[in-house]
């Protein structure tokens, strides 16, 4: 149980880490930040902008992640699972 | 034959952050120099530097466009953002008519040293980032602009060492004149930071005079010791006249002057002759005689050898005229890439309220020197044509005459 509840909390503090990402150095309004919002079309994140998002994603988290990688990643809650799963090895 | 004017004027510089600071600046001779000690620390000779607080474009312009622009860019778009305001011409209007950009620059050294020191940390150039290439290349202010202000006509940037903002005026002068563009934002911009001249310092041109920093740039004076180097950016509209005239553009005045040569000898060494046959041709193009020239802005440096034979070259054209002349580096420090496009601005600026701005701290004048009317204090007087001077490295010359709009 107390090793579920860290997990949620390591889970919690990444979707915050990589939310604040996108708010103040993506630019994204903060109301379009959803988990069902489209990577694309929603949040308008193109091929230049995951450059910035892979920075950011090795310098907080330590991962290196390409492109490649993410071929379904469509939405923010994919988004989020990519990385938990990566981080969790 | 087609006749070009000037409908706006934008410029960030190390004596103003837009016209009217610029103007009180050359007003009162107030110079834009000072010591920067880090260049120092990092060994420079000289920490002598032009004066510049980088713009905080947050908030104010889009991430996308913001991440692309080195200093030099930022300093670009916020002198275009002046030039197109005063020239009356929004986003709408560049969407719906053809026009280009022609901008002066000549390094990107600190995009580029700092993306090359994230590449040596990181072993990976997936980690420099998305902004980096497009800082980085040379026409990095063309390039970006012409995306900013959704530009459809020409778009590239202009090399052409310390003439880089004149010939950018000039060429877009050209354009025009031959029916090729209606409209074109033309310019110059300059990275001020040491990445960028730490290699020209160690030329030994810059000017050591680091107790008087204000005192350093002193163009044609015989104490001078060197440059200044310096930077900004500057813009300026230029419009096929009747196509102004017809949307009712304000018209500040007429490019009717382009010279330009090579002088074809040392690489960094100015001669007489490569400047003399520019000043010629500019005289040419504009149909006009020396004694017509009512003020001439040189582009003298402040080094021993460039002020020495643009002085006797202007003598040459100019023998006995006693026409006014001030090297507006006496105040901004060599401005380089950006220095020929600032100083058809500053000269503007003294145009449009009939002064002549200061050489500053000319006190005592040299063999060759002694010869030119060299204005070292404000003086007032109507001017209705002016003609400015830059040279470069590798003996590029530009000269550009403008008349007072006298339509």
């Amino acid at each position: 149980m107390m090793l579920l509840n860290v997990r949620e909390m390591q889970r919690e503090k990444m979707i915050k880490t990589i939310n604040d990402f996108l708010i103040d150095e993506i630019e994204i309004e903060k109301n379009r930040i959803k988990p069902t919002a489209l990577l694309k079309k929603d949040l308008g994140i193109d091929s230049l902008d995951f450059v910035d998002v892979a920075v950011v994603i090795e310098k907080n988290f330590g991962l290196k992640i390409k492109g490649e990688e993410m071929t379904n990643v469509k939405t923010l809650q994919d988004f989020y699972d990519f990385i938990y799963h990566r981080i969790r090895g | 034959m087609r006749r070009v004017v000037i409908t706006g004027m934008g410029i960030y510089s190390t004596i103003g952050k837009n016209l009217s600071e610029v103007r009180d600046s050359l007003y009162h001779g107030r110079s834009g120099i000072g010591l920067d000690p880090e260049r120092k620390n990092m060994g420079f000779r000289s920490g002598l530097t032009g004066r510049i607080e980088r713009p905080d474009l947050k908030g104010k312009l889009h991430r996308r466009f913001r991440v692309g622009l080195g200093e030099e860019g930022e300093y670009a778009y916020i002198a275009t953002i002046e030039a197109l305001a005063n020239a009356r011409i929004d986003i709408n209007f560049l969407e719906k008519n053809e026009t280009g950009i022609l901008y002066g620059n000549d390094s990107t050294a600190r995009s580029v040293v700092n993306s090359f020191d994230m590449l040596r940390e990181k072993k990976d150039t997936t980690l420099i980032g998305s902004g980096s290439i497009f800082q980085s290349m040379n026409s990095t202010i063309s390039m970006n602009l012409s995306v900013i202000f959704k530009l459809k006509g020409i778009n590239f940037t202009v090399s052409g060492a310390c003439a880089s903002g004149s010939h950018a005026i000039g060429l877009g002068y050209f354009f025009i004149k031959h029916g090729l563009q209606n409209s074109i934002i033309c310019g110059g911009g300059q990275e001020i930071s040491l990445h960028s001249m730490g290699s020209f310092d160690g030329l030994s041109a810059f000017s050591i005079r680091e107790n008087e920093p204000t005192k350093a740039s002193r163009p044609f004076d015989k104490e001078r010791d060197g440059l200044v180097p310096s930077g900004g950016a500057a813009t300026v509209i230029l419009v096929e006249y009747e196509s102004a005239r017809r949307r009712g553009a304000p018209i500040i005045a007429e490019v009717i002057g382009y010279g330009f040569s090579s002088n074809g000898e040392h690489i960094s060494q100015p001669n007489i002759e490569g400047p003399s046959r520019s000043l010629e041709m500019a005289l040419r193009d504009s149909g006009l005689k020396a004694r017509e020239i009512d003020y001439i802005n040189a582009h003298a440096t402040s080094t021993p050898i460039g002020d020495l034979n643009e002085a006797i070259a202007i003598d040459r054209i100019f023998n006995g005229l006693k026409t006014p002349v001030s090297s507006t580096k006496s105040m901004t420090g060599h401005e380089m890439w950006m220095g020929g496009a600032s100083e058809v601005i500053y000269s503007t600026l003294m145009m449009q309220d009939s002064f002549v701005a200061p050489n500053i701290n000319f006190e005592t004048p040299d063999e060759a020197s002694a010869k030119l009317n060299i204005i070292n204090e404000t003086i007032q007087k109507k001017i209705n044509i002016f003609l400015s001077n830059s040279f470069g490295f590798g003996g590029t010359n530009s000269t550009i005459i403008v008349r007072k709009n006298c339509f």
